[in-house]
C-alpha cells in the first residue's frame, strides 16, 4: 500500500472506489447505483468547470468568509513551554465550523442537478445547521436526520436549523446518535432519490461522498499553506498538524495540501474520541485497533463485534461519536503517513478549560480533543517545532454540556 | 442438475400461479420460534427467505428493522442462522431456502467460510442487499461454484445497459424492486407500471425467474400475479410484532397470513 505524490488523496482510488485496494468502495443497494453514478458524473464534470470553480470560490469568500485566521496561541505556548502552538481558526467560518464547506458545495451540486430537495445527516448538529443555511441560501427544501440523543444534547444547533426552515427528523432507532441518523438518511434517499439530493456530512459513505466532502474541506489547507508561507517566509522544518477525527472531514481538509511532504517535516496527527475514562466504549476505530468492516456504504476500520454488528459508541462530543471513519484516514494510517491517537472525554474537557483560560478562543468539544493532544506533547518538543491545531468548531453548541460538566455558563 | 429454486418456480408455473416467497428474520422473536414459523409457513410458501439480521440495515423499513433488532436482542448469531436453516431443511427437503442480509456479516465471517457453511446447511440461494453489480462479480462466481444461487437485485433506477449486464451475470432468479423505497413501504406505483417494468426485464431472458418484492401485502398481491414470483416480508414481520404485542401465537397468526396471501394468487 503506497501513497502517490502529486495526486489529491481523494483521487487515489481504483476503479471500484477503493483506496489501498481495501478502504472505501460503494456498498450500496441497487436503487442507489443510478443516483450515485449520476452524482459521480456531475461532480467529475463540474470540478473541471471553470465557471463552477469560480462560483465555489465566490461563495467560499463572500458567504463562508474565507480565509479563516491563523493565529499564534502565545499564552498557551508560554504556559506549556516547548513547541509553539498555533491555531487555524476554522470556527470563524460562517455558521461556526468547517461543515459549511461541504454543505455549500452540496447545495451547489444539488442546484446544478436540478433537484429541489436536499437531505443530510448530523451528529453535533453542525453539518445539519450548515446544510440548512446553504439550503436557505440557495432556495432548496431541506430535511435533516438527527439522533434523538443528539437533538437533546446539541439544542443550540437544532434551534438554528429550525430557524433556517429545515425540518429535523428525529431518529429513535439504535443508539439514537449519528450512526442511526446516517442510516435513516440513506434509507430516506433510497425512497426519494428521484427528486432529492443527499449530502453526507463527512468524508464517509459511498466513494463519491468521500470525494465531494474532501474536495470541499481542502480549502482549509489551501489557505493554511499560504498563511504558513507568509508567516514564516517558508515552510518550517518541524510542523505538527493536529486535528480531531470523527468521520474525518476537517482533518482531511486540514492536511490535504501537506500529505506529499515528508512526515519528518510535517507530521499529521489525528485525535479520535476515547470516550469517558471509566467506560469501555469509545469512538476511536483507528487508534484502538478496530477491524475493517462495511458501514454506510464503505469499507473502513469500524467499531464492531466479531459478527459484524456495529458497536455502540460513547463520546462527550457528538461530532466524533461515530463507529466508523473515513476510508482515506484508514489509508493514511496503513501507509503510516498519519498517526492516530485518542483523547478521553475528561482530557478534552480539561483542554477546553485550559485553552479558554489562556486564549481568546472557544473551541467546541471536537477540536478540544485535538488540543488535548497538543497540550500533552508540546512541553516535550523543541521551541522551533510548530504545532498547528485545527480549531474547527465553536463551543456555543456545547453550552448545555459544558454547563453540566463544568458548572459554567 | 436443476436447482431447487428452478424446481419451485416450475411447480408454481404448472399450477398457473406465481411462486409465493416469504421473508422472515432468523431469531425473531426467538431461535425456536423463528424455526417453527418457517416450518409452518412453508406449507403455503414455495420459497423461504431467511434474513440474517444486521443492526445497521440501510435498505430496510420499520417493520423489518423491528424484527431484526428483536432478533439481535435475543442473542441470534450467524451460526444460529445456519442451524435454523439446516434444521428447516431436514424436514422440508424440497423447499428452497435463501439467506438474505448485509455484506459486513459475510465479510466478518469470511466469504469462503460463509459459503462453505451455506453448503453444509443446504442453503439454496443468497441475497446481499449492499453488494451490487459489478462489485459482486467475484462473490457471485464463488457462489456458483458452490452450487448456490446468487440473486441479483434490479430496481426502477437500473439503466438498460446495466440491466443487460446484470441479467447476463445472473443465476436462476432475479429480484425486481417494485419502487423507490425501503422494504415495507406503501406501494406508490401502480401495479400496471410495475408489471410493465417487470416484463421489460422478463422478456430479455425468459429462462430467468423474475420475482417482484417491496410493498407487497394482502391488498396488492393479486394485482401482480402475472409475475414468476412475489415476495412478502414486511407484512409478515408486522404480523409477528402484532402477535407479540397481543400475546397471541405468532406461528398460527403468521401462517394464516401466508395462507391468505397464497389463496389470493391461486
Amino acid at each position: 500500500m503506497k501513497l502517490k505524490k502529486g495526486i489529491p488523496l481523494i483521487d487515489q482510488h481504483d476503479q471500484f472506489g477503493f483506496w489501498g485496494k481495501r478502504f472505501g468502495g460503494s456498498f450500496i443497494p441497487e436503487t442507489l447505483k443510478k443516483p450515485v453514478e449520476d452524482l459521480t458524473e456531475e461532480f467529475k464534470k463540474l470540478r473541471k468547470d471553470k465557471k463552477f470553480i469560480k462560483k465555489r470560490d465566490y461563495y467560499f469568500k463572500n458567504y463562508i468568509g474565507s480565509p479563516t485566521s491563523f493565529v499564534k496561541l502565545k499564552n498557551l505556548s508560554n504556559h506549556l513551554g516547548g513547541a509553539q502552538i498555533w491555531a487555524k481558526v476554522v470556527s470563524e467560518a460562517n455558521g461556526g465550523a468547517h461543515k459549511i464547506y461541504n454543505a455549500t458545495v452540496h447545495a451547489l451540486l444539488c442546484k446544478a442537478m436540478g433537484k429541489k430537495y436536499i437531505v443530510g445527516d448530523t451528529g453535533a448538529g453542525y453539518a445539519g445547521k450548515m446544510l440548512s443555511m446553504a439550503a436557505k441560501k440557495f432556495g432548496l427544501k431541506c430535511k435533516i436526520f438527527m439522533g434523538a440523543k443528539d437533538i437533546k444534547r446539541q439544542k443550540p444547533n437544532c434551534d438554528a436549523m429550525k430557524k433556517n426552515g429545515a425540518e429535523i427528523v428525529p431518529v429513535y432507532s439504535g443508539s439514537q446518535t449519528l450512526v442511526d441518523a446516517v442510516s435513516e438518511c440513506m434509507r430516506y434517499w433510497v425512497s426519494n432519490c428521484d427528486n432529492t439530493h443527499m449530502c453526507v456530512g463527512s468524508t464517509v459513505g459511498p466513494n463519491i461522498f468521500v470525494k465531494i466532502c474532501g474536495w470541499s474541506t481542502a480549502q482549509i489547507s489551501r489557505e493554511l499553506k499560504l498563511q504558513i508561507k507568509s508567516e514564516f517566509k517558508k515552510i518550517p522544518k518541524k510542523i505538527k498538524l493536529i486535528n480531531c477525527v470523527g468521520g474525518g472531514s476537517s482533518a482531511y481538509g486540514f492536511w490535504s495540501e501537506f500529505i506529499d511532504f515528508n512526515k519528518k517535516q510535517i507530521e499529521l496527527i489525528g485525535v479520535e474520541a476515547g470516550g469517558p475514562e471509566k467506560s469501555k466504549l469509545h469512538a476511536a476505530p483507528l487508534s484502538r485497533n478496530a477491524k475493517i468492516g462495511v458501514l454506510h456504504g464503505a469499507a473502513s476500520y469500524v467499531c464492531q463485534d466479531k459478527e459484524g454488528q456495529i458497536n455502540t459508541t460513547e463520546s462527550i462530543s457528538a461530532g466524533l461519536d461515530y463507529p466508523g471513519v473515513s476510508p482515506i484516514h484508514c489509508f493514511l494510517k496503513d501507509t503510516k503517513r498519519a498517526r492516530y491517537t485518542y483523547a478521553t472525554d475528561e482530557e478534552a474537557l480539561n483542554a477546553h478549560v485550559m485553552v479558554t483560560k489562556f486564549e481568546n478562543l472557544n473551541p467546541s468539544l471536537e477540536p478540544s480533543h485535538a488540543f488535548a493532544e497538543a497540550i500533552k506533547i508540546a512541553p516535550k518538543l523543541s521551541k522551533d517545532t510548530i504545532i498547528i491545531v485545527n480549531s474547527c468548531g465553536d463551543a456555543k453548541k456545547d453550552r448545555d454540556i459544558l454547563k453540566e460538566r463544568l458548572g459554567k455558563n | 442438475m436443476v436447482s431447487l429454486i428452478n424446481e419451485a418456480f416450475r411447480r408454481a408455473r404448472d399450477a398457473k400461479r406465481p411462486a409465493l416467497i416469504t421473508y422472515t428474520v432468523a431469531g425473531d422473536n426467538s431461535k425456536k420460534k423463528s424455526l417453527d414459523i418457517l416450518k409452518s409457513i412453508s406449507t403455503h410458501a414455495d420459497i423461504c427467505e431467511l434474513g440474517f439480521p444486521h443492526n445497521t440495515p440501510i435498505a430496510d423499513g420499520g417493520q423489518i428493522q423491528t424484527s431484526a433488532y428483536r432478533a439481535i436482542k435475543n442473542g441470534i448469531k450467524i451460526n444460529d442462522v445456519f442451524k435454523i436453516a439446516r434444521e428447516f431443511k431436514l424436514s422440508k427437503k424440497t423447499t428452497p431456502i435463501i439467506l438474505m442480509g448485509y455484506y459486513n456479516m459475510i465479510y466478518q465471517y469470511d466469504e469462503n467460510k460463509f459459503l462453505k457453511k451455506c453448503g453444509s446447511s443446504k442453503i439454496d440461494g443468497l441475497i446481499v442487499v449492499d453488494l451490487p453489480y459489478p462489485e459482486n462479480k467475484s462473490f457471485s462466481k464463488k457462489c456458483k461454484r458452490k452450487g448456490i444461487n446468487f440473486i441479483q437485485l434490479v430496481s426502477p433506477t437500473t439503466s438498460n445497459i446495466r440491466l443487460k449486464k446484470i441479467i447476463r451475470d445472473s443465476h436462476d432468479m432475479l429480484y425486481y424492486i417494485s419502487m423507490l423505497s425501503t422494504t415495507g413501504g406503501k406501494l406508490k406505483v401502480s401495479p400496471q407500471n410495475i408489471l410493465k417494468n417487470y416484463f421489460k426485464i422478463k422478456n430479455q431472458n425468459k429462462s430467468k425467474n423474475v420475482v417482484i418484492g417491496f410493498g407487497i401485502t394482502g391488498k396488492t398481491i393479486k394485482s401482480l400475479k402475472k409475475a414468476d414470483g412475489l415476495v412478502v416480508g414486511s407484512a409478515i414481520c408486522k404480523e409477528i410484532s402484532k402477535s407479540i404485542k397481543k400475546r397471541q401465537n405468532a406461528v398460527t397468526n403468521v401462517t394464516n397470513v401466508v395462507k391468505r396471501l397464497k389463496n389470493k394468487i391461486k
